[in-house]
């Protein structure tokens, strides 16, 4: 396979990612597509470990599943504190930044 | 001995650091006693250094480095100290008179409630100005020119509360750093020229010719460290902060206006000698700086009624003479006079402080008046110092002024007048006092000639050894007539360089001397006569110009303060307020405004933060790898 | 066609086509499981790459632990399709075209990436012997500082998370 075929598939992956982020208003949807992207970007990250021979890559994949994991425990919590306050998920209640 | 010169300001300014910590736990007297023992030790060091320069096996300056001071690139400069004929005279002159005045401060502000502050003050003068002094280059005796000029500020603005007298604190800090101001200028010039600041290798390489130079840069270096030397020893135009300085406790008046500080630029000069001897423009400038100063400043004193300037005016006066000295070369001769007037001067004031002391702080000679009967020790002792100013034969100001305007004569007669007339005037106002202050009647009031009072021993001692000191500090260096041997010029002769004074034919100098005597007595005897019935109704004409100092402060204020102060506040109103001010404030006025219309396109919605991110990522992909590359 | 690009091919196609079922999907728990399957076929990339050691670790950490954390809270908060909030139609549409344009732009410039052939090289790296000996040599440090991590995380949504 060619390494240009994992490049676009992780593209593709990734920009639905984007496109989800953009498109959708549940925080936890929004939530979702960021993982999406991770995973596009540690796809590539194989294929490059693979394309030059080199284990580093794939620990690096590993630890991005590491901070992944981290990163959704915290902002989970934030979401569900988020839900406690306003009844809602919808990041268009959440405007406070204007102030 | 030589190696352990570092003693010499060590001592002091470990007495400057014990007191200045610890002032506010120490006891007063623990204070004095700090810090006359540190001068004393100095002066010990001092008297031992001075008999091992002075014995026949000492071989030239001996300069000992302590650490280096700075290095960069090519230029080295060493912390290092010399010794020589001329600084172990200084030193001595330094630290004895020193010693002195610190005994005597020791009761004189005895009532003091910042004594201690005081003594740390006086210790630290003393090592400044022996660094001034030590010092083996122009640095060095910069780092002592700064700080004494720093301890006469913080010595004459000593009694801080009194508004006036921090006003002439801060007339002498800023006369002094305009002086200052051409010495660094000339420091520099040697430094660009010559690359070294040493003494010896400066002088080393000034008579050579592989540094090509015109005499002009010679007498530009010269006259830019005479303009230094006019801000330290108060000479035209820069004189008018020494009478001021008297707001000072009278001990610090003593020492620094008179016997020590104001003499830095007669030992700058002196040690220049090689560089001023090469600088015929320069020379001219100084002697002819040094007539006016004298001549201007002994008219001033002739109708002052402060005791204290009076004093201070003919301290200038002195000064002018010593300049005279060196303008005609004399170098030599200079430093005679500024030893013998470090005495007689250090003796006159200390007397006046004692006269102040006795008085309950009054300073005006119209209030006094017989005092001779009461304060015996002062009459005598002041009365000395005043015969020895006025050059009475047998008194040491007799040789050494006699030397200096002998040696006036040789280069130019017109000189020779001039100071003449000076040391006329010298005799008149000095016994003008004399005779306000002693005799006569009392003019002060009741409670005070009540108080009148012998000064304790702490005050007298000091007066009656420099009283000694003044009779006969003349005699190390006896006119050519009298003697042969002339041992101040002897022992100076390695470290000055000094011009062959012309000699003068016996019968000349013998005409000038009896002219001088003459004129003197004569003088003394017209102040006998005028002050016999004191009448001390307004002056009027040339007399109230005197008074009144003939307006130099009016005329430094109107031409220099006042142009200044005027466009100083046309500068605040435009370019300050409005240029500057408005700019900043402008930019200020500028960002609320636009970020008051920029804020407008914040939603606040998290969805559209990430819109306009996505949209610059495009951007910037687009920048990155279609048009860059 | 070997069986390996029919592999490819086929999951490939179930990654893209779950993707967008996570973003189109108006059911939160329909995206979860859109989002899982997404990660199936991920996993299934890594296999096909040899890199067995990830694609296990994918599938545990990510579609086993990470998605069942978000399935519980999406439980919790009792979403569904109803509860949806919607954007207009005009903000989706500018969301998929500004996207599209971002695929566009980054194909547009990596179209001329020289060829590379995945099957050179040496495939034993991504075996967990290899992987652990790199991890546990090169990597050790901040291995080591990862459980930091994950020990102030869990102690962030402890805090985060409890009530006033």
């Amino acid at each position: 396979m060619p390494i240009q075929y994992y490049l676009f598939l992780s593209m593709a992956l990734f920009c639905i990612g984007i496109m989800g982020t953009l498109m959708r208003r549940n925080a936890i949807i929004i939530f979702m597509c960021i993982e999406l992207m991770l995973n596009a970007v540690n796809l590539l990250m194989v294929a490059f470990s693979k394309m030059y021979g080199d284990a580093q890559a794939q620990v690096f994949v590993f630890f991005i599943m590491v901070v992944a994991a981290a990163e959704v425990s915290v902002g989970l919590a934030i979401i569900v504190m988020m839900y406690r306050k306003v009844h809602s998920v919808d990041i268009n209640i959440l405007n406070r930044l204007k102030h | 001995m030589t190696q352990l010169v570092y003693l010499i300001p060590l001592f002091p300014l470990l007495g400057f650091l014990v007191n200045g910590i610890f002032w506010k736990k120490m006891p007063k007297n623990m204070g004095g006693i700090i810090g006359s023992v540190a001068v004393l030790a100095s002066f010990v060091v001092s008297l031992c250094i001075f008999f091992e320069v002075k014995s026949d096996s000492f071989q030239g300056p001996v300069v000992v480095n302590l650490f280096e001071f700075i290095n960069s690139g090519k230029l080295v400069i060493p912390f290092s100290f010399q010794v020589d004929a001329l600084s172990s005279l200084f030193l001595l002159i330094i630290t004895g008179v020193g010693f002195l005045i610190h005994v005597y401060s020791t009761s004189y502000m005895h009532d003091d409630a910042g004594m201690v502050k005081y003594f740390a003050y006086l210790n630290l003068f003393v090592f400044s100005m022996l660094l001034l002094v030590l010092g083996s280059n122009y640095l060095i005796m910069f780092i002592g020119w700064e700080g004494v000029g720093l301890c006469s500020y913080l010595l004459i603005g000593f009694w801080y509360k009194n508004r006036d007298y921090t006003n002439a604190a801060k007339k002498a800090f800023v006369m002094n750093r305009i002086g200052d101001l051409g010495f660094l200028v000339g420091m520099l010039l040697i430094l660009l020229n010559y690359g070294t600041l040493s003494y010896q290798e400066f002088f080393g390489q000034l008579g050579s010719s592989h540094v090509a130079v015109s005499n002009n840069l010679y007498n530009w270096i010269a006259i830019c460290l005479f303009i230094g030397a006019t801000g330290k020893s108060a000479q035209i135009p820069l004189f008018t902060w020494l009478p001021d300085a008297m707001a000072g406790p009278t001990p610090v008046s003593a020492l620094i206006h008179a016997a020590t500080m104001v003499t830095a630029g007669i030992y700058m000069i002196a040690r220049s000698g090689a560089l001023y001897s090469l600088a015929p423009m320069a020379l001219n400038i100084v002697a002819i700086v040094g007539t006016a100063t004298a001549l201007i400043s002994a008219s001033i004193a002739i109708k002052q009624y402060d005791i204290k300037r009076v004093l201070a005016y003919s301290t200038v006066s002195q000064l002018g003479f010593m300049f005279i000295a060196l303008g005609v070369g004399a170098y030599t001769t200079a430093v005679f006079h500024v030893m013998t007037h470090a005495f007689f001067k250090a003796l006159l004031f200390l007397g006046s402080g004692s006269v102040i002391h006795a008085m309950g702080g009054e300073q005006d000679i119209r209030k006094m008046g017989g005092l001779g009967k009461k304060m015996r020790v002062t009459q005598i002792t002041f009365l000395i110092g005043c015969l020895a100013i006025s050059g009475i034969p047998g008194l040491s100001g007799f040789f050494s002024k006699d030397e200096i305007l002998a040696a006036a004569y040789a280069h130019n007669p017109m000189l020779y007048y001039c100071g003449l007339a000076g040391a006329m005037m010298t005799a008149f106002y000095m016994f003008r006092l004399y005779f306000l202050t002693f005799h006569g009647k009392f003019r002060g009031t009741e409670e005070q000639h009540h108080h009148l009072h012998e000064s304790p021993a702490a005050i007298t001692i000091p007066l009656m050894v420099l009283a000694i000191l003044s009779i006969v500090g003349g005699y190390v260096g006896l006119p050519a007539v009298l003697s042969e041997h002339h041992s101040l010029m002897a022992f100076l002769k390695p470290a000055v360089t000094n011009f062959d004074p012309r000699e003068l034919e016996h019968g000349t100098e013998w005409m000038l001397m009896g002219l001088s005597t003459g004129v003197a007595v004569i003088m003394i005897i017209f102040a006998f006569v005028r002050t016999k019935t004191p009448n001390f109704s307004p002056n009027t004409g040339l007399a109230k110009v005197l008074e009144n100092k003939w307006y130099v402060d009016e005329l430094y204020d109107a031409i220099i303060v006042r142009p200044i102060a005027a466009l100083s506040k046309l500068l605040d109103r435009f370019m300050e307020r409005s240029g500057i001010d408005g700019f900043v404030n402008g930019v200020g006025k500028g960002v609320r405004w636009s970020s008051d219309r920029v804020r407008l396109m914040q939603s606040g919605q998290v969805g559209s933060y990430i819109f306009v991110m996505v949209i610059g990522m495009v951007l910037l992909f687009i920048l990155g790898f279609f048009w860059v590359s | 066609m070997g069986l390996y690009e029919i592999l490819f091919w086929f999951l490939t196609v179930m990654a893209l086509g779950c993707a967008l079922g996570v973003i189109l999907s108006r059911n939160p728990i329909s995206s979860v499981l859109f989002l899982i399957a997404t990660f199936f076929a991920i996993s299934g990339h890594y296999i096909l790459m040899n890199a067995q050691f990830l694609a296990i670790v994918n599938i545990i950490v990510y579609a086993g632990a990470i998605m069942v954390l978000f399935l519980f809270v999406i439980m919790l908060m009792n979403l569904n399709a109803d509860t949806e909030p919607q954007k207009n139609r005009l903000i989706q549409l500018a969301g998929v075209i500004s996207g599209g344009i971002l695929f566009l732009v980054i194909l547009g410039a990596l179209r001329n990436v020289p060829v590379a052939s995945l099957e050179r090289t040496n495939t034993g790296i991504g075996l967990i012997k290899n992987l652990g000996k790199v991890l546990f040599t090169q990597f050790v440090l901040p291995f080591e500082i990862s459980s930091v991590l994950f020990l102030s995380a869990m102690i962030g949504a402890i805090v985060i998370g409890r009530k006033e």
